[in-house]
This record gives structure tokens, C-alpha cells and sequence, in this order.
């Protein structure tokens, strides 16, 4: 991890390029974390990995619900010579949930945003294919988000079968 | 009808076709023809519900994409709703192989999160159970991936040798598979009376059954007529794609996180990381074969080494005190009954934990907001990044060379799916 000077090195070289470019640096364990600013993700990605970091281990989303901007979107980057990890993350609201795909820089990303879009709603502008991956493919609603309930679906099992009538309509 | 009557249709030279190397070079209108294929996601070769939906030009693979989501559990949701104790037994079910594994990635990033220390003991301990499982993980995939082609006895010497490990898993933690054995602050119970004796007996076997299984599979012309210089990536392309693990190392990039960001006391240990150097299956087949062998003497040091100690951190306030207290002591008491029925809370923040896990980086990334459930659990499963690399892998490759391709890449559906 770079160390909490290091953060605010990269932060401020980020800003250089755009003023509002960062939102918030966070340091929190060890561990280094930059808020960017939505659409600016796709050069701050550029740019970090321009500073080392080239390998996007991990694409994640989040839900702070009940904060605003409700979603968040993770990037972990990973520097493979210093052995160094920055998060780049990124909050959009539900009604404009839409971010850049970076599947074009990093090839990896095609199923994690797939994921994300399945389990959040995020929807990834430039994604070869945005589809959901694991939930069915006429599923309703994005499981992961906090003010979805967990169970609530009734389970079908063949003893039932006739009490749910055209259930597979 | 005669044979002279019947409508022409174009025939093959199959003498011509002998001749030529290349089968698929010939042109003919019966070879231009595209047939997508369907395999899964019931298929034995698949190991686990995976689905192929395989484009063919004849015999050859020209595109393929993977669907998944068949045993998809909402295990990261129902995380959610457990208290940070209880998220163990939940995350133990993610990957079926590696169970230790989800364990230690869930509890790092917990003991991450609240800062705690772990003593030497219980790191030692968790170091013996997660190259034990490491072990038996490779064993599984070598037992299926020779039964995918065709070598059916090596399945049954693969178990044996499993049974062996799942025993000693059972002889520590009580159970076979899921074990919940690594927990919040250190391991659930110290092992028995015995346990050591047994696994020095396993590691003296261990390294010589691999000898074993070596000399039935590398002479074997059909296993190798799959595996050498058959689905070849190079290392750049495995990287874009964010492969890690014996995929990325038998391409010739020694990246471990056990030796470059060692994480429980993998840095008391002398091993050394297997690379390949091409990259094809047979590369893959040997770094795992050749992982086996250093898991063994890792556990051997580990076993050798073992300090004495508490295999528990102290602190009250996140781990459990021991049973003999509740009777004598009031505030351990208070401190059991509240870890019991609220848990403990983390402070707000977030946290990403990676470690090697068989198949590569397995990344826990927990977000606290000061309750005592995880707001939010992710597991960045190598299984599911590693699947991407598939298809760069078996393209232009015959079916049968997409089966030993597949076994060699190990998925395990219930990391992919979670």
C-alpha cells in the first residue's frame, strides 16, 4: 500500500489533471482509497496505471444505502513489482446509475461489470456485452441492493406445484 | 435406387485427407459450415454445472462462451445478514474445494478491519490447514482432469489420498468438508492428541504418491498428446485478463502472494514457486504437481516449527473465552453472552484481503458500517476471473483438446457462481 503521503501524492497528481477530478482520499488500515469523480474514472485508471499499477484485480460494486449517491463501484489495482494496492472507487445514485466500461483497458473486467450490473444495476456504457451473468436472464430487481429482502420467494417444489397455478407463466 | 442414381453429392478424398497434417485445411462446402454446440451444463466434463455454448467448424472450436449462474447461492447476500461470526460458515460454502481458503480471506480481511493480532501458534496452524487443503484441492483436479482423458485409475489413487486429508480435517475440526476451523482471531481448537503423529506419517507418504501419480501420467502418450503445446497463452494476454495463480505461473510469471505479500507467517517458511515456461496444459499439469510437493514441505516446517502458545487471540471483545471461565468468571460471562447474541462491531470502514488460494488471488472485501453484520461481502474468486481465459485458450483447438483445456484451467462452479 502506498503510504498515506504516497496517497495524497497521487490524489494531487490526479487533481493536477482534473481540479474535481478526486473527491476524498482514505486511509484506513493500511489500506488506500481514492473517491473519483464519475466520469473521470476511465483517465484516473489510465493514469494510475501509468504509475505501476497495471493489473485490476478485483471490480466490485457496493450499496450505501441509506447514503446518497446510493452505488458504488470498486477498483482494485494492483502494482505486481512494488506489491502495492490502491482502491479506486466511484458513487453514482440509483436513477443515473451508468459509468464507463473500462472492459477496453482492462479485458478482465468484462464479467466483474457483468456481475455488477447483475447484482446492483450499474449500468456499464461501452460493454461489449451487458447482460446479467448469474441471475436469470428475465430476473427483476438486482439482489445485492440493501432494500432488497432476502428470501420472500416462494420455493417450488412438487408437492405445491398445484397450489401456485401457471406459475411458469 | 442404384448407387448411380442417387444425387451427387461432393465427396471427401479421404486418402488426400490422410496425407494432409492439418485436417481442417481442406477446403470443402461440408467443412464451411458453422455448428454451434451445446455442452452442459449437465456434463461429466465440465466439472460442475457449467455450460459451453461452443461455435464448430468441424472438429475445430472457433468460439465459445461460458455460461454460468446454475449454482449460484446468493451466499455474498446472505452475508449480509449474519452476524461477523456466523458469515464463516456461510463464506466456508463459496468454493467447495478450498473451503480454508474462504475462511482465511473472510477472516483476514475481519481481523483487518478490527486490528487484532493473531498469536504465532494460530497462524502455524491455519499455514498446516490451508496447504492440507491446497493438497487436496490439486488432488481433486488431478483425479478429474486424468479421468477426462481417460485415465480412469488415477481418479481412485487421487481419492485415496484425499481420504487421507478430509480424515485429518475431520480429526481437528470435527467435520469432513466446511469445517469452520479458522475463525475470527485464530483457529476454533488446537489439534488433538495425534494429529501430528498422522500428519507426519502423511507427509513422509505424501511426496513419494506423487511420484507415483507422475510416472502413470507422464508417459502415457495420450495425456501428453493433449496436453503438450495445446492451449497455449502468453503470459501478457493471462494478465489482461487478470489470470493468477498455476495458470499465470506455468506461463512463466512466478507471482505468489505467498512469497510477495506473505500474509500469516508464509515468510517463516522456506518453498519455492514452480514456474512453467511456455504455458501450454502440460506446463499447468506440472506446476501443480509440482505445488504438491512444496505444499508438503511447507507443512513439515510448519509441524516442525510450531510454537506453543494460545491458538486464540485474547481479547474478549471479538473472540469467545474459554468454557472453563463462564462458571467462574462474571465478566466472561457478560462478554460470551454478548458475543453471542450481537456479535461484535467492527468500526466503519472497508478493507480488501487477498491470499493464494489454489486456483490463484482470492480477495475477501468486507465493508463494516460500524453494525455488527457486514454491510457488504465480496469474494474476488480466481475460478470465476480465470473462466475469461478460456476462450483465448481453446480457440482453434479440437473438442477433444477443449476437454483436457477445461480441466486444466480447474474451475470450480461454486466459486464461480458463489
Amino acid at each position: 500500500m502506498p503510504d498515506a503521503t504516497g496517497l495524497e501524492l497521487i490524489a494531487q497528481e490526479l487533481r493536477d489533471r482534473r481540479a474535481d477530478g478526486v473527491l476524498e482520499a482514505t486511509y484506513f488500515r493500511n489500506q488506500a482509497a481514492l473517491l473519483i469523480e464519475p466520469s473521470f474514472i476511465r483517465e484516473a485508471l489510465e493514469l494510475i496505471r501509468g504509475r505501476g499499477y497495471t493489473f485490476l484485480a478485483s471490480l466490485h460494486g457496493v450499496d450505501y444505502y441509506p447514503e446518497e449517491p446510493r452505488l458504488g463501484v470498486h477498483y482494485e489495482m494492483l502494482d505486481m513489482k512494488e506489491v502495492d494496492r490502491i482502491r479506486l472507487t466511484l458513487r453514482v445514485p440509483t436513477d443515473a446509475a451508468t459509468v464507463d466500461s473500462v472492459v477496453d483497458m482492462f479485458p478482465t473486467a468484462n464479467h466483474q461489470e457483468r456481475e455488477t450490473y447483475d447484482m446492483f444495476g450499474v449500468v456499464f456504457e461501452g460493454h461489449p456485452d451487458m447482460r446479467r451473468i448469474l441471475m436469470p436472464e428475465d430476473y427483476e430487481g438486482h439482489p445485492l441492493r440493501r432494500d432488497f429482502p432476502v428470501g420472500g420467494e416462494p420455493v417450488l417444489f412438487t408437492h405445491n406445484e398445484p397450489r401456485q397455478p401457471g406459475w411458469w407463466k | 435406387m442404384s448407387i448411380e442414381q442417387r444425387p451427387t453429392v461432393p465427396t471427401i478424398d479421404y486418402r488426400e485427407m490422410e496425407k494432409s497434417v492439418e485436417l481442417s485445411s481442406i477446403a470443402h462446402e461440408e467443412n464451411e459450415e458453422l455448428l454451434t454446440l451445446n455442452m452442459g451444463p449437465h456434463h461429466p466434463a465440465t466439472h460442475g454445472v457449467l455450460r459451453l455454448l461452443c461455435t464448430l467448424e468441424g472438429e475445430i472450436v472457433r468460439d465459445i462462451k461460458p455460461i454460468i449462474g446454475y449454482v449460484h447461492t446468493g451466499i455474498e447476500k446472505i452475508c449480509e445478514d449474519k452476524k461477523y461470526w456466523g458469515v464463516v460458515n456461510a463464506v466456508d460454502r463459496m468454493d467447495y474445494l478450498s473451503y480454508y481458503f474462504n475462511e482465511m480471506a473472510y477472516c483476514g480481511a475481519v481481523e483487518t478491519l478490527i486490528d487484532l493480532e493473531i498469536p504465532q501458534r494460530a497462524q502455524y496452524l491455519r499455514v498446516i490447514h490451508l496447504e492440507l487443503n491446497r493438497i487436496m484441492s490439486h488432488l481433486v483436479w488431478l483425479g478429474t482432469s486424468a479421468l477426462d482423458l481417460g485415465a480412469m485409475s488415477m481418479f481412485f489413487y487421487c481419492f485415496r489420498d484425499r481420504e487421507e486429508i478430509v480424515d485429518l480435517f475431520e480429526m481437528s475440526s470435527g467435520q469432513r468438508m466446511h469445517p469452520r476451523y479458522i475463525q475470527p482471531g485464530g483457529v476454533f481448537e488446537d489439534i488433538p492428541l495425534g494429529f501430528a503423529e498422522k500428519l507426519r506419517g502423511f507427509c513422509k507418504r505424501m511426496p513419494t504418491r506423487v511420484d507415483e501419480f507422475e510416472e502413470l501420467l507422464d508417459r502415457n502418450e495420450i495425456v501428453l498428446q493433449r496436453l503438450r503445446n495445446v492451449g497455449v497463452v502468453d503470459e501478457q494476454t493471462l494478465l489482461d485478463l487478470g489470470v493468477t495463480g498455476p495458470l499465470l505461473r506455468a506461463a512463466g510469471n512466478p507471482w505468489d502472494l505467498r512469497k510477495a505479500h506473505p500474509y500469516s507467517s508464509y515468510d517463516h517458511f522456506d518453498f519455492r514457486i514452480p514456474v512453467g515456461t511456455i504455458g501450454d496444459n502440460y506446463d499447468r499439469y506440472r506446476v501443480r504437481m509440482q505445488e504438491m510437493r512444496e505444499s508438503v514441505r511447507i507443512i513439515e516446517q510448519a509441524l516442525e516449527g510450531l510454537p506453543e502458545g494460545p491458538w486464540v487471540a485474547a481479547n474478549r471483545k471479538y473472540v469467545l473465552p474459554p468454557r472453563h471461565e463462564l462458571a467462574t468468571s462474571m465478566e466472561a460471562l457478560i462478554h460470551h453472552f454478548k458475543l453471542v447474541t450481537e456479535g461484535f462491531r467492527p468500526p466503519p470502514g472497508e478493507v480488501y484481503y487477498a491470499i493464494e488460494q489454489p486456483r490463484g488471488e482470492l480477495g475477501c472485501f468486507v465493508r463494516s458500517d460500524g453494525s455488527s453484520k457486514p454491510a457488504r461481502l465480496h469474494m474476488r474468486d480466481p475460478s470465476f476471473v480465470n473462466l475469461q481465459a478460456l476462450r483465448p485458450m481453446v480457440k482453434d483447438l479440437y473438442v477433444a483438446d477443449l476437454i483436457a483445456t477445461l480441466a486444466m484451467l480447474d474451475p470450480v462452479l461454486g466459486g464461480i457462481d458463489r
